[in-house]
């Protein structure tokens, strides 16, 4: 029965191997080394210049600024994405007030799941367009409600005290159905009659939500944090396509800096990877310290 | 999903207890109901006016963003599935993702099946190497990406998507896919050894159809990723714009439009590439909100 084990063992690991290798493990191990380099992309020159592009990363304002944008992001869209995501999937799950002691849905809630989740379904190229024509000053959808309600019509993307804000809302916008769905799913897996026995018991459903919910979710919230972690300090699409890091570089992130750097007016592909590799130590350790942050005695429910 | 389960309680609860949590929840249920449904507006107006902008001109667009079209100007989508080539690049992207999905659901069932259900030296080692790369931020990669395809003479060439898709695809479809696999019986598996089938035929012929809804969450995952995809095109489809995708064919209509102030246009050029995908995830809401939420979940 061992026969012909190896012949598919090899024949089907080795196509996706070498394809992964290629194209996503050579990238990242290149990347490192570029990044020691004063490589200007196209010419062949390529000097090893040891740590020297780490070094002037450390006194380039634009990089400081970018990272300033991220550290707000970081700080705001987990926050404001889960508390949001957390409200809505418990009304969705448990808001209802069917049955004296039972625990449901508000009505309409498949309704509410399918509209909700829809930004998730959309490219972000989309969302970012979009977007860019609702704050649109003059014949954005923003404005016309404004105007109608005679206030003042700002130039949201414009502006540089709000342009960074519009962005936010609209990464926090684009995430919140997504959770609300992922929430909700790890509520129904909660046993029914651990909710029944604290109703009886007189627990309100705040107290509830507090005591029973969030511990017993605490998993999936860790993992959200870590995600939206990540999309912070990405956030590179919706920036580009809506405000370019604009204006007066008040909305950059450090993604749009090291994309202009390499594939902007000068190629400046070593110190662009630099920046990479920044962004990929600051990724990790971001991850890390949000399990670390996270950790708590593991509820086991089924 | 909203399956209901009508419960009642083994003992009734005193009625002293049932009137303040009977009031509680109505209040709760007035309260949740308003922010529900402003945020389901928060979600639909956006696209609503998207649709409806693409239908009005673009003087009634700057005049009142609020108002309803005048007339129903298809004549909107005809310009940008023509001249503005959306119709081109949507078949652009409507290739490439048909072979990329098509690679990476080959290969990543292949090495997930191997890593599930096969012993071999190092096999721990080669399978967190590979998962790894769900980790990794695309970002570092994309510096030497660009020289790898280009040296290798894919760069501008839907090949060259392909293969960059299905590779950095593969990490999350082998992760997902190796636990499903996991779940299988062991039993059907060893009869069907026993009957004189071999491990290829065990794999074509029963381990991929036991395997199907595993693979179909996967594939709408994977499909819903590349066809949104953005960064990689931007990157290693420069140049020649006829063989664009979509999301690239997109962001130029919106710049131009900057330019021409044809308004109406990027709107039925939006409209037009929203709707296809709306259309599957009502039809599929279940499977894309579950094999969405289930990488996540494990």
């Amino acid at each position: 029965m061992r026969h012909g084990r190896y012949p598919l063992i090899v024949s089907f690991l080795l196509p996706p191997l070498v394809l992964y290798g290629i194209f996503v493990l050579s990238p990242y191990l290149q990347a490192f080394q570029i990044s020691t380099t004063d490589w200007l992309g196209y010419s062949a020159q390529a000097d090893p210049v040891g740590l020297a592009n780490f070094r002037t990363l450390l006194h380039d304002g634009y990089v400081w600024n970018a990272l300033k944008n991220n550290a707000i992001l970081l700080a705001l869209v987990p926050v404001l994405t889960i508390a949001l995501g957390l409200f809505f999937a418990t009304m969705l799950t448990m808001g209802g007030r069917k049955g004296r002691a039972g625990v449901s849905g508000v009505r309409g809630t498949s309704v509410y799941r399918l509209v909700y989740f829809f930004p998730q379904v959309l490219s972000v190229v989309i969302i970012a367009l979009l977007w860019k024509e609702i704050y649109h000053p003059n014949s954005g959808l923003l404005n016309g409600a404004l105007r109608a309600l005679g206030l003042p019509a700002p130039t949201w993307l414009g502006d540089p005290r709000f342009a960074f804000w519009c962005v936010l809302a609209v990464m926090v916008w684009s995430n919140v159905g997504f959770y609300v769905v992922l929430f909700g799913a790890a509520m129904q897996a909660i046993p029914r009659d651990i909710y029944e026995a604290v109703l009886l018991d007189g627990a309100s459903r705040a107290v509830m939500l507090r005591k029973i919910t969030i511990p017993l979710l605490w998993d999936t919230v860790q993992v959200a944090w870590i995600y939206l972690a990540i999309a912070a300090l990405d956030g590179f699409i919706l920036v580009q396509l809506m405000t370019n890091g604009g204006p007066n570089f008040s909305s950059d992130v450090i993604g749009n800096r090291m994309y202009d750097t390499a594939f902007g007016s000068e190629t400046k592909f070593g110190y662009a990877s630099a920046i990479g590799v920044v962004m990929f130590f600051l990724t990790l350790s971001v991850a890390v310290l949000a399990l670390r942050a996270a950790r708590r005695d593991r509820i086991e429910h089924s | 999903m909203t399956t209901v389960e009508e419960t009642t309680p083994a003992v009734a609860p005193p009625r002293s207890a049932d009137r303040p949590l009977r009031r509680e929840l109505g209040v709760a249920n007035a309260f949740s109901h308003t922010f529900l449904l402003l945020w389901a507006a928060m979600t639909v107006l956006p696209l609503a006016w998207m649709f409806l902008s693409s239908l009005k001109s673009n003087s009634e667009i700057l005049a009142d963003p609020w108002g309803l079209p005048g007339e129903l100007r298809l004549d909107n989508w005809a310009r940008a599935w023509t001249k503005a080539h959306i119709g081109q690049y949507f078949l652009n992207s409507a290739v490439v993702v048909a072979g990329s999905l098509t690679l990476t659901m080959l290969l990543g069932a292949a090495a997930a099946y191997v890593f599930a259900r096969y012993e071999f030296r190092g096999r721990q080692v080669v399978y967190y190497l590979f998962v790894g790369g769900m980790m990794f931020p695309v970002f570092l990669a994309l510096v030497p990406l660009f020289f790898v395809v280009r040296n290798a003479g894919l760069f501008g060439t839907w090949t060259g998507l392909i293969l960059v898709y299905a590779a950095y695809s593969l990490p999350f479809t082998v992760f997902f896919l190796t636990a499903f696999f996991r779940t299988l019986p062991t039993s059907v598996a060893e009869a069907a050894l026993i009957d004189g089938c071999g491990h290829f035929r065990l794999f074509f012929r029963v381990m991929l159809p036991m395997a199907r809804p595993g693979l179909i969450s996967v594939a709408i995952f994977n499909f819903l990723s590349h066809w949104n995809q953005f960064l990689l095109p931007q990157v290693l489809m420069q140049g020649d714009e006829s063989k664009w995708m979509l999301a690239q064919g997109l962001n130029a209509l919106a710049v131009n439009q900057g330019y021409a102030g044809d308004y109406a246009q990027l709107f039925a050029g939006l409209t037009i590439a929203v709707l296809p995908v709306l259309v599957v995830y009502v039809t599929f809401q279940r499977q894309i909100q579950a094999g969405l939420t289930a990488g996540q979940l494990k």
